[in-house]
């Protein structure tokens, strides 16, 4: 067994830096992409309104997504034990996650397919439910990560760990923050999403995302700051740095309010952006060193950390290489992608439905 | 049933099902993009038809593969968390160069193709299917490199005090031989699919159309479509019998690299229970597959021989002999660092049977070559019949036919991956770590149980609505199309939409 002192490598640091980054981006851009589906029964009142809200992140959900797939592979290549015993101890929490995922995926592509009103309020709901689910569920565990997750090994002397005790499901709903977490972060996304699609939209869709992004703004923040004072100042202090992180991340929010309620879309949008930034370096600040577990056995350190979960150094640096190099023309790429469809739509651009055969039954 | 049995079944279904979207996920793709470049290059509008046609049943059929893709990848961690630990520092990073390189290409540029119709340029609308193409195909790459070192793990060493696999040479692991010719072949199965689904669709429409043709009773507009779902029909069945020769070599290596670095597969395969010099092939064996005597059996002298050896006099081992001499410490792989290394682990846990399951074995394999060479026939036989400019009868026959052509490959796929993974039993590292120690203790038999009926059920719903879906649209034949074109008008109507 390692030893648990035992001092990080620059490698292991960089790669739960990596790790962050890969989550922070799946937080952002499909932050906006769930808060935006979460809406569209709602918000589009015409089918041709829902028709826009789905075009402003037709083209681009799936490329977001994948930021939680990178994520997710990161994690097994870079610390084995991290994912091993986070995906299996969380078991059925990440089913939920993946039947969400599952149904709101189908949704966009299949809504379209078929002109029928019950067929496109059926795939409406599945993608607002879905996208409800994920962000419920992961904003749940994130509040938990911040405590840590108590483990201990899968047999004497195992190198495996598992959550303690198995099956470790409600006490994850007992947790202040978890609960809290699992409201604002559904919460932050719709203030997200909306304010995504006042930006990308014109016309009354527009006044209406922009109205709704004026109000849940509020409850944004009301919940956002309690989050943070407990989490800060109660659960899991880290100092200046969560501090100051933390009175970031409320600037932030503050001012995504007060600019779309100045109707200036693009700076609203920038502050929501920088809050969900902001929030989860917060919260993986937390996560450090100790990968958001803690020893059930009631020890100082957890067993299972930075060091015991890591790969080698030798995987660690192939892997390096290779994201120093793609991370970098995935953005530029994805970036590209984002400005050839920056023009905001509105009902006059989209065509009416041609008249499509009844579905083979 | 344990949680272990349990877990098992759960990655057999849930695997087979999603490998029912990737092959047309990979290769449609490209034979959209090929229809795209005649287009371009031609301007004929019929090839713009047949892309937007093609191009729609593969979106519909795409986004099942995504959606029951993330589930793979979540699922290594939550059944299999010891194995996720013993093997992550090898197999979690072509797992994670999969998704940087080659999701990100097939989803962003994907959504770009989609959307893009009227945003873009014509040639860089066109590049970016292909750019999509190409990250399907990286996918494949990436996951069969993993799924290589798992059937022969090269590269690696055991390391006692962390008690799992480490990575000792990348280049070891990405020019392992079964990764080098697993990729073609996996491709060429992908591409049989694809093929086979533009020709029965293409054949199925070209036998309706040629039935109003002999009336004399042709629209123009139907003589148009006729025309090119003619083109269609003839493409997809000589891209079928191309692929189909290619799977035939690179199958063949495939059995002589299995031979060396998983023998016991190989006997599998042919239900081989004692060693033969020279061997037979077993086209059919009826009665029981264990060493008992079967009824009756066609074998063919000396060709499994040369299947597995490449002389028709070799000696190929049987399954008895391998199970003994695995047993008395004879590695799977000589030439194996970690099996070596592994191997007081593997004794300390224990093997119960280091025979995979015959039954299931023996006729995976048969019936993978049987649909492939099935497949392979209707292509002959399509391109036979659509010879100097014939047309086929609209006969029950050949509608069966033009069902059979996509199907008879998928369900080819299908049996060919529970045929790998089924033969690699008991292990799921080969001769390194069992199946039996690998799966996540902390996850209960109900969790597995309930979650794995639930997937069977939404699985099951979606299945219902991506068939019908299908269904419809190739029915209804080629879309009318008007030619895309850059919009400058903010307030125009997109030519595409959702």
């Amino acid at each position: 067994m390692l030893p648990l002192a035992a001092e990080p490598t620059t490698l292991q640091v960089v790669w739960f830096i990596l790790i962050a980054v890969l989550w922070i981006g799946y937080l952002v851009l499909e932050g906006f992409d769930y808060g935006v589906a979460m809406l569209i029964p709602f918000l589009g009142k015409t089918e041709k309104e829902k028709r826009v809200m789905v075009h402003t992140v037709g083209p681009v959900w799936d490329g977001n997504e994948v930021w939680l797939l990178t994520a997710g592979g990161a994690m097994f290549a870079a610390f084995p034990g991290w994912y091993a015993t986070l995906f299996s101890g969380l078991y059925l929490p990440l089913f939920l996650i993946l039947v969400g995922l599952i149904i709101r995926g189908v949704a966009f592509e299949y809504r379209s397919k078929h002109p029928d009103t019950r067929w496109r309020r059926a795939f409406d709901w599945m993608a607002s439910i879905g996208s409800f689910v994920v962000a419920l569920v992961f904003g749940v565990a994130f509040g938990n990560f911040v405590y840590g997750l108590p483990v201990a090994p899968a047999a004497p002397g195992s190198q495996l760990f598992v959550l303690y005790p198995s099956p470790y499901l409600f006490q994850l709903f007992v947790t202040p923050l978890g609960l809290l977490c699992g409201i604002v972060l559904p919460v932050l996304f719709l203030f997200h999403g909306s304010v995504y699609l006042a930006l990308k939209t014109k016309g009354e869709i527009h006044d209406r995302a922009e109205k709704f992004a004026q109000q849940i703004g509020w409850v944004a923040l009301a919940g956002g700051a309690v989050f943070l004072v407990l989490s800060n100042v109660v659960v899991h202090p880290t100092g200046l740095p969560g501090l100051l992180l933390a009175l970031l991340a409320a600037v932030a929010l503050g001012g995504a309010l007060w600019m779309i309620r100045q109707g200036r879309d693009g700076a609203a949008f920038v502050g929501t952006t920088l809050t969900i930034l902001f929030v989860a370096i917060g919260i993986f600040l937390t996560m450090w060193p100790d990968l958001g577990f803690k020893d059930a056995m009631g020890g100082a350190a957890s067993p299972l950390n930075r060091v015991t979960a890591a790969s080698t150094d030798f995987t660690l640096t192939i892997m390096l290489v290779a994201a120093g190099i793609f991370v970098p023309i995935v953005v530029a790429y994805q970036s590209w992608v984002y400005w050839v469809f920056r023009k905001r739509i509105s009902v006059n651009n989209i065509p009416d439905d041609a008249a499509e055969p009844a579905l083979a039954s | 049933m344990s949680a272990e049995t349990l877990a098992r079944w759960q990655f057999g279904i849930t695997t087979v099902y999603h490998y029912f979207f990737v092959p047309l996920t990979i290769a449609l793709s490209m034979l959209v993009a090929v229809l795209q470049t005649i287009w371009v290059r031609t301007g004929q509008e019929k090839y713009l038809k047949l892309t937007k046609f093609f191009g729609k049943l593969f979106l519909i059929n795409f986004a099942m593969g995504v959606v029951t893709g993330i589930v793979q990848e979540f699922q290594f961690g939550m059944n299999w968390s010891e194995y996720s630990r013993f093997v992550g520092d090898i197999f979690g990073a072509p797992l994670a160069l999969e998704a940087l390189l080659a999701f990100f290409l097939e989803s962003v540029f994907l959504g770009l193709w989609i959307f893009g119709w009227d945003k873009l340029p014509k040639h860089l609308h066109l590049a970016s299917i292909y750019l999509a193409a190409i990250g399907t195909m990286l996918s494949s790459v990436f996951i069969l490199a993993a799924n290589s070192w798992m059937q022969n793990p090269v590269g690696a060493t055991f390391n006692q005090a962390t008690d799992r696999a480490e990575m000792t040479s990348l280049l070891a692991v990405l020019t392992n031989p079964v990764t080098l010719v697993t990729v073609p072949h996996v491709l060429l199965g992908a591409y049989m699919a694809a093929s086979g689904f533009v020709m029965g669709v293409g054949g199925w429409h070209l036998a309706k159309l040629s039935a109003a043709a002999k009336a004399g009773e042709l629209t123009p507009k139907q003589a148009a479509d006729l025309d090119a779902h003619r083109f269609a029909t003839k493409f997809g069945a000589w891209v079928l019998l191309g692929a189909s020769v290619g799977i035939l070599i690179t199958g063949d290596i495939q059995g002589k690299i299995m031979t060396e670095v998983q023998p016991m597969k190989m006997a599998a395969a042919e239900a081989l229970w004692e060693t033969e010099q020279p061997a037979a092939f077993s086209i059919l064996t009826i009665g029981t597959l264990d060493a008992s005597a079967p009824i009756f059996e066609i074998k063919v002298p000396g060709v499994l021989s040369f299947l597995a050896t490449g002389t028709f006099d070799g000696k190929v081992e049987g399954i008895n002999d391998l199970a003994k001499a695995f047993a008395g410490g004879r590695l799977i792989n000589p030439d194996s660092q970690l099996q070596a290394e592994a191997q007081e682990r593997l004794k300390q846990i224990g093997v119960e049977d280091w025979v995979p399951n015959i039954p299931v074995t023996y006729w995976t394999f048969r019936l993978m070559m049987g649909l492939g060479f099935a497949a392979m026939g209707i292509a002959a036989w399509v391109l036979f019949t659509l010879r100097k400019g014939g047309l086929p009868k609209d006969t029950k026959l050949w509608n069966w036919l033009m069902i059979a052509a996509p199907l008879a490959p998928l369900f080819a796929n299908s049996t060919g991956w529970i045929f790998t993974e089924m033969g690699r039993q008991p292990f799921l590292v080969t001769g390194v770590l069992t199946t039996a120690s690998a799966n996540s203790p902390g996850v209960s038999a109900f969790e597995v149980g309930t979650t794995m009926v639930l997937y069977t059920l939404i699985y099951g719903a979606l299945a219902v609505v991506e068939v019908g879906l299908l269904r419809t649209y190739i029915k209804k034949g080629l879309p009318e199309v008007v030619e895309p074109k850059v919009l400058t008008d903010d307030d125009a109507p997109l030519t595409f939409a959702y």
